[in-house]
């Protein structure tokens, strides 16, 4: 009985179990079309703006070009230009020694900001300091790159403050020395992404749970130990944002130099991405530019690569 | 249970063994077809331009596209003057400083819409790319060969790029400026300069005083795009080459890009070394390498500086707005009575080639050069020479002004044979590349005399060589 009703019934539940099945997968397919249907525009958008001018200058690359004639194949040699001109290997060093300053500085003070404002700094005074400390984001590069060009110039705010306290002999042409020009141009973007690090950095601390606090200062921890086992680990996501932002920030650098000193004295502060401009639009090398854009961006891939595995490795913990 | 992912996994699979594939036919196809075929067409078509060289604008009604160097009047009152004398034509004008117009001039030469009239920055390489139109057409039409020749040197190019100074006529300047030295009047009292110096042994004396009295004896622009450096270096040069060869046809011959041309001779090596003794002296404000040009001019209308190494088309402003404030003259040369060096270039316009009015844009640039009230304007307002036909008189000036002033030295020049081309000019990025950071580093001390006649003769070399 069982075996014979058996097949009939697993028939039976089968063809009562396939029409809704079939239903199911249409109404996945029509989701997943839906869903591509609202993807679309963005991945022509990314396409177009993004992928198609990356292809573009990747092809480049491997001509002579000065924008206007045809162009000239020339293999590899803009890349071996690249890596073998000391100009170029120069000013690729200029957008490392930037990290230290568009980077490290804002990072390092962020995290001490982002501290204190959660320990000492609340209610409406948190937000006005937040404000106030996000401004930079929302001025454009080329303000603050004319700002700081008249404050760190030698009749400027800087000059003035340490003459009026007594460091006159200090006072200098910032921008205009070979020896302080680079550092003046970090300060700048140091300026800028500050605020965007202390704000990520504090929105990241008020998800830690304050119970853990509460416990480490029942076992005796002073603030260092709160931060350094509590706070510090906490921030990896945030930090590696940051990172990530300020690096690559870092080294395709362009506004702010532009504005603040176009490269000089000399090539003391010249950074790919100007010498890229430079290149494309007043020396007409533009497959020479797209190499070096081409390398700069595999250089910002390299560096970034590492901050997101920290992060990731983080997340599994 | 598994065939969902195990489709996944296979359409995944798919696309990754595809990727490799497209991406490799994508980049053969990108790496077979050349840049720039369809504006190469254009171009050919483009190069030979309208047959005919009528001389006017007609009567039909003419906007004309301009784009002009910002921070420059004369131009725009000139485009006015003319509608009022030809309303049928209109302006539409853009005006960009001139570092926008060098860097976009070949995109917008080359574009779908290029400007009738434009701002021409260094133009050997337009040239070559026959983004510029050929104006002997409008040179006999118009009867130009009336104008000095040298006035029209510069801008002939011979058709590949190379040399200057020969070749066909590809621009026109709307002036002919002349640079020298402007001097603070109530400073020069202080200093006891009761005239212009006659010898550079009395200019370093001057500028010595005016540094022992606490005065800045030069107050120089010197930032990056603005390597105004060469400025008193080029004075330099003149004085030393003119005592070595007679003349300054050795810098000529390489602002004109002239074969085996150097800049690397003793007489120039001379001249760097000179300005470095300056430096060394301090005779410059510090903070030279981080000063633009604007900033130069308006601590030196402020009074801060004895003298700026600059041109006269800052005498019409100065007589406007300083009136009795500022003197010019010619810098001196190395002895008494000898002869003197002074960059002279004109202040070009060229037409594009494929412009849409290029008849009516090469009849405004005779009328300015001829006509009496656009040079009288043209004096007034740009404070230079307004070139044109040699036969006709410079427009008279206020006696005793500046312009007046600036005027008179070029007759000197002119005299002398004393015009030079501006080595910034040499070639397209020789300013930018190459002049500029090599005087900025003998500036701050880390380039010597020798290196920056080397750096700069190599980028030269470099340049010209280029496909």
């Amino acid at each position: 009985m069982t075996s014979a009703i058996s097949p009939v019934h697993s028939i039976g539940e089968s063809h009562l179990t396939a029409a809704p099945r079939a239903l199911t997968k249409r109404r996945a397919r029509g989701a997943q079309l839906r869903g591509w249907l609202f993807v679309i525009p963005a991945l022509v958008a990314y396409a177009a703006f993004v992928i198609w001018p990356i292809l573009q200058t990747f092809r480049y690359s491997f001509y002579n070009w000065d924008g206007v004639n045809p162009a000239q194949w020339a293999g590899v040699k803009n890349y071996k230009t690249v890596f073998s001109n000391e100009q170029l290997i120069g000013v690729i060093g200029h957008a490392f020694e930037l990290i230290l300053f568009f980077s490290g500085v804002p990072v390092v003070l962020g995290l001490a900001v982002a501290t204190i404002m959660r320990r000492f700094v609340t209610g409406r005074m948190s937000t006005v300091a937040r404000t106030v400390l996000f401004l930079p984001q929302v001025v454009p590069l080329v303000a603050a790159g004319i700002a700081w060009s008249w404050m760190l110039s030698t009749t400027g705010v800087v000059d003035q403050v340490l003459s009026n306290i007594g460091l006159g002999s200090l006072a200098q042409s910032w921008l205009g020395g070979f020896n302080t020009a680079l550092p003046a141009v970090g300060v700048i973007g140091a300026w800028v992404l500050l605020g965007l690090c202390t704000v990520l950095l504090y929105a990241g601390m008020t998800k830690i749970d304050p119970a853990l606090y509460e416990s480490a200062q029942l076992d005796g921890a002073g603030p260092l130990r709160e931060f350094l086992a509590i706070t510090l680990p906490a921030l990896r996501q945030e930090v590696a944002v940051c990172v990530t932002v300020t690096v690559i920030a870092a080294l395709s650098a362009f506004d702010i130099v532009y504005i603040a000193t176009q490269g000089g004295p000399g090539d003391a502060t010249m950074v790919p991405g100007l010498e890229i401009y430079q290149l494309a639009f007043y020396n007409r090398q533009v497959g020479l530019a797209s190499a070096l854009a081409l390398v700069l961006m595999v250089l910002v891939i390299v560096c970034i690569l590492p901050v997101q595995w920290f992060a990731r490795r983080g997340v599994e913990q | 249970m598994h065939k969902g992912p195990s489709r996944l996994k296979n359409r995944r699979s798919m696309l990754l063994r595809r990727e490799p594939a497209l991406a490799g036919l994508l980049a053969a196809a990108m790496l077979v077809t050349t840049p720039t075929g369809a504006q190469a067409a254009s171009l050919t078509a483009a190069a030979s331009g309208p047959a005919s060289f009528a001389a006017n604008c007609g009567t039909a009604p003419v906007t004309m596209q301009g784009l002009f160097e910002s921070g420059f009047p004369d131009i725009v009152d000139l485009t006015q003057l003319f509608t009022k004398q030809y309303p049928n034509v209109k302006w539409s004008i853009r005006e960009d400083p001139f570092a926008t117009i060098t860097s976009n001039a070949p995109l917008i030469l080359s574009g779908p819409n290029p400007p009738d009239l434009m701002r021409m920055p260094q133009i050997t390489g337009l040239v070559k790319d026959h983004l510029l139109k050929n104006m002997d057409g409008y040179f006999n039409t118009f009867g130009w060969g009336t104008f000095p020749a040298s006035d029209l040197e510069q801008m002939r190019v011979a058709p590949s790029g190379a040399p200057q100074g020969v070749g066909p006529l590809w621009a026109l300047g709307i002036n002919y400026s002349m640079t020298g030295v402007f001097y603070n009047k109530a400073l020069a009292a202080k200093v006891g300069m009761t005239a212009a110096p006659t010898t550079l042994a009395q200019l370093d004396a001057v500028l010595a005083k005016a540094k022992a009295a606490g005065i800045l004896p030069v107050e120089q622009f010197d930032s990056s795009g603005n390597g105004g450096l060469i400025f008193p270096l080029q004075y330099l040069m003149a004085d030393y080459t003119i005592q070595a060869s007679g003349s300054v046809a050795p810098i000529n011959d390489w602002v004109l890009d002239e074969p085996h041309a150097t800049v690397v001779t003793p007489a120039n090596l001379q001249a760097v070394e000179h300005l470095d003794t300056w430096i060394k002296d301090g005779y410059f404000n510090p903070d030279a390498n981080a000063v633009s040009y604007a900033t130069m001019m308006s601590r030196f209308d402020a009074g801060t500086g004895l003298v700026i190494f600059d041109g006269d088309w800052e005498s019409g402003g100065f007589d406007s707005h300083f009136p009795g404030k500022f003197g010019f003259f010619l810098f001196p040369p190395l002895h008494a009575g000898g002869k003197q060096g002074a960059m002279s270039a004109p202040l070009t316009y060229g037409i594009a080639a494929t412009a849409k009015h290029a008849n009516c844009a090469a009849f405004f640039l005779n009328w300015v050069e001829t006509n009496s009230a656009a040079r009288a304007l043209n004096v007034a307002v740009g404070g230079s020479n307004p070139g044109g036909p040699a036969s006709l008189p410079i427009p008279p000036v206020k006696p005793g002004t500046v312009t007046a002033q600036t005027l008179a030295a070029g007759q000197v020049i002119a005299k002398d044979n004393g015009g030079m081309g501006f080595i910034a000019n040499a070639t397209g990025p020789i300013d930018a590349e190459a002049w500029t950071p090599a005087v900025q580093e003998l500036f701050g001390g880390h380039l010597s005399p020798e290196g920056v006649l080397k750096n700069v003769q190599a980028d030269y070399l470099q340049e010209l060589s280029a496909p």
